[in-house]
């Protein structure tokens, strides 16, 4: 019973996720939502406020520096999560010999 | 590996791939590239020493400490100069606004500190790429 339940409310979801794709725009449009003001402002402004001739550059270090500064901390995480998994140090040598 | 045709090859590429690895880092608010690609490039020529002449060697160029110093030096040097837009500019990361020099739009010194950022990013991509390979290797000892 409880099965059947759960099955029919995936098949639901599903059903809501196509009708979801269906509505999605499928063609460059001037109407699209993520074209607004903000490109318009990045493209006539943004020599003169970063100075950088690299559009790409002063988007990614000025404007949104912020969210840089996230894409480098996640690298470091993922060093040191790897690094507490798999690094053999001094002290795990003295553990192992001690068992 | 003991191949002494990959051996000399590399001695050759490597000073090639690292110089051009700098040139991307530092053109990075010039042309394409950046602190991403030009860090990879670094990381992938230190990684292809490792390969070839061992870890041993590849231990000495650099070290497990150095690479600690590096990993925590990008970010010291990303987020101190943040914090020195905050102080002089009101808000974290403020560039021009807060003082720093502009210079003349297309020049190697231009840009505040995007130069500087750049830097600081491509220190970590390089030696997380390196230590990522280190710990990967060791992992059998």
């Amino acid at each position: 019973m409880k099965k059947y339940m759960v099955d029919g409310l995936l098949i639901i979801l599903f059903i809501l996720f196509v009708i979801g794709i269906f509505d999605m725009p499928t063609e460059a449009s001037l109407n699209a939502p993520a074209y607004n003001e903000v490109v318009l402002h990045y493209v006539n402004q943004g020599a003169g406020e970063t100075n950088a001739s690299n559009l790409i550059a002063g988007i990614l270090a000025d404007y949104r520096g912020f969210d840089t500064l996230g894409e480098t901390i996640v690298l470091f995480v993922s060093v040191v999560a790897v690094g507490s998994v798999l690094r053999t140090s001094k002290h795990d040598h003295e553990v192992n010999e001690n068992e | 590996m003991n191949d002494i045709i990959i051996k000399n090859i590399t001695r050759i590429v490597i000073p090639f791939a690292q110089v051009y690895g700098i040139f991307i880092i530092l053109n990075g608010h010039i042309s394409p590239g950046g602190g991403f690609a030009g860090g990879a490039i670094i990381g992938t020529s230190l990684i292809l020493y490792t390969l070839v002449f061992g870890r041993e060697k590849g231990e000495k160029k650099f070290s497990h400490k150095m690479s600690e110093i590096a990993e925590s030096g990008g970010i010291m040097l990303f987020i101190s100069i943040g914090i020195l837009g905050m102080i002089t500019g009101g808000y974290f990361l403020t560039n021009i606004e807060a003082g720093f020099p502009t210079g003349e739009l297309g020049s190697l010194l231009s840009g505040g500190f995007i130069p500087l950022l750049m830097i600081g990013i491509g220190i970590k991509v390089a030696s997380t790429m390196i230590s990522l390979f280190n710990l990967l290797i060791d992992e059998e000892k």
